[in-house]
């Protein structure tokens, strides 16, 4: 009895999982103005978005910082990762983990009071700082991963066959942990497109991004456009997971 | 000598970025509270000059602001409460699911656990949209909700805009946070142990308690800690769906940071929410601890 007890609980939570982001998708091609019923099949709402020049904006925002800081925090993060495997560290362990411990918004009104305090204007940079300093650590944690399921013996041999600490590096470890590093870059990509509440507090009058666009329309007119650039940053977000989960299966459950 | 060079110039730039970032920001936030808000918002100099020379211009009116008024206690007390109803909810409802997950065949485990984890991948906003939707008082949900009620003469309920919408949808985007960590922990035990407990005569529900969630406390510990800690700073999911009466915390320091531009005042608050954050995951470890230790 408690096997189909347990069976029947666990598709309902799957389904309470599941059924709110139907909804969104389903009245995304709902020909009607409101979220409420089904009227018929329409593409309307996607034509609407691609007209929206505030949203195609923010959208290109999106894309730049998101590009900037997964580039950017790829490279801290492959340094810290590799650091934190290679050497006994103190300092850097607790500064790779604190970000992602502490409530966001502490991360974001702390980085507010920094960039006014270093009369930084607030926009694109501003926000690409931010974005950086918690991608950092999730690419971190993901080259290291790897690198622990990094058979030993392979640099070493190369070192042995007289390669330089550096060539034994490019030429040995980085080809092995490269899927490590991609999944990082994609993950600090998506962790930056999505972000929502550091963006918030650093991004001042003058940028936006799509979830502030998102977060405004929300607030102010609720129309089922709100509902198309949602499915298209779903389907953008699913894709890179999907991605970041086949090259370290492991990377994903970070977050 | 060279090894360290290595270490120095491979650690360097990341932990340089994080202090920069990460450190400095959180320090001057600590200092932030102490000041003086400025005339304009932001905040006012450090150092003030006058005819005797500089001095500190510091205070600690923000903390006396803090307890003067029993208003922010008390939202603090009900952000507490928000985030303990969470996450029994979501132990209520990641248990049953974590235990199907270790307890399926294994080919399909990973996929299963794939399922969770997607969810939590998506957007933060558009999760929180899709209960505005759900919750609307045109939505299918609350016409089913409203005429079952109807049924026993009692009159059509509100469901957006309220806590309910706000606990609902905490317990939704935190939920897999949940999981993982008790499915991580289920995974491992061993079948033997319930196979023994049933041969000595155990029925299910005695193995489920007796052997099953006794081992799993581990799990349940880390999950409560996932879950409960963020939602304490938690503003936009009671900012789209809360209305008034929903309010949480991390709303307040939104708004004295963006709105009332009190910034010592938002500093303060956030201090006291990190301190009060640590002095209940730092009690529950300790008691977790003690448990431990007992049961042996």
């Amino acid at each position: 009895m408690s096997k189909k007890l347990l069976a029947a609980s666990g598709i309902a939570v799957y389904a309470f999982l599941y059924l709110p982001l139907v909804v969104v998708v389903a009245y995304s091609f709902n020909n009607s103005k409101l979220n409420a019923e089904w009227v018929g099949f329409t593409w309307h709402w996607y034509q609407v978005l691609l007209s929206d020049d505030t949203m195609l904006k923010a959208a290109g925002n999106s894309l730049l910082i998101a590009l900037t800081a997964s580039l950017a925090s790829t490279v801290l993060g492959t340094m810290a990762g590799y650091a934190l495997y290679r050497y006994k560290l103190k300092l850097l362990p607790v500064l790779v983990m604190a970000p992602l411990a502490i409530p966001e918004i502490l991360v974001g009104v702390s980085l507010l009071i920094f960039f006014v305090a270093i009369n930084l204007t607030l926009g694109l940079l501003s926000i690409m700082l931010s974005h950086i300093a918690f991608c950092v650590g999730f690419v971190a944690i993901v080259v290291r991963s790897r690198l622990s399921g990094m058979d030993e013996s392979l640099p070493e041999a190369a070192r042995d066959l007289g390669a330089t600490p550096f060539q034994a590096f490019r030429l040995v470890t980085l080809p092995l942990i490269a899927p490590g590093i991609i999944a990082g870059a994609l993950l600090a990509f998506t962790l930056s497109i999505d972000d929502f509440v550091i963006t918030f507090f650093t991004a001042g009058v003058g940028a936006s991004t799509l979830p502030l666009q998102i977060y405004s329309m929300i607030k102010i007119a609720v129309t089922p456009e709100v509902n198309a650039i949602s499915t298209l940053l779903m389907l953008l977000t699913l894709f890179l997971i999907v991605v970041a989960s086949r090259l370290s299966p492991d990377s994903i459950r970070g977050r | 000598m060279a090894k360290h060079l290595g270490k120095w110039l491979i650690s360097g730039p990341p932990v340089l970025y994080l202090i920069v970032f990460f450190v400095i920001p959180t320090c001057i936030m600590v200092l932030a509270s102490f000041r003086y808000a400025g005339e304009y918002g932001g905040l006012a100099p450090v150092l003030l000059h006058d005819a005797s020379g500089a001095h500190l211009n510091l205070t600690l009116e923000s903390y006396q602001e803090f307890f003067s008024d029993f208003i922010y206690s008390w939202l603090f007390i009900k952000t507490l409460v928000y985030a303990l109803v969470t996450t029994f909810c979501c132990l209520l409802m990641a248990y049953p699911l974590a235990l199907l997950i270790a307890r399926s065949a294994s080919k399909y485990r990973d996929l299963l656990v794939l399922l969770v984890i997607l969810p939590f991948w998506s957007n933060f906003l558009i999760r929180i949209y899709a209960w505005m939707i759900l919750l609307g008082p045109q939505s299918a949900f609350s016409a089913a909700l409203n005429g079952f009620l109807g049924i026993f003469g009692v009159g059509p309920v509100r469901l957006l805009f309220t806590p309910f919408a706000v606990v609902l949808c905490l317990i939704y985007v935190q939920l897999p946070f949940m999981v993982l960590p008790l499915y991580a922990n289920l995974e491992k035990h061993d079948p033997a142990l319930l196979d023994a407990a049933q041969d000595l005569g155990a029925n299910a529900w005695q193995r489920f308690w007796r052997v099953t969630f006794p081992l799993s406390l581990p799990g349940i510990y880390a999950g409560v800690a996932l879950v409960f800690v963020p939602v304490l700073g938690i503003f936009a999911v009671p900012d789209i769906l809360g209305g008034t009466r929903g309010i949480m915390i991390g709303n307040l320091i939104k708004q004295e940071f963006l709105e009332a531009r009190d910034w010592p005042f938002g500093s303060a608050l956030s201090i006291m929410l990190t301190i009060g954050a640590m002095i209940i995951v730092g009690g529950a470890a300790l008691f977790a601890g003690r448990r431990r230790s007992g049961d042996v």
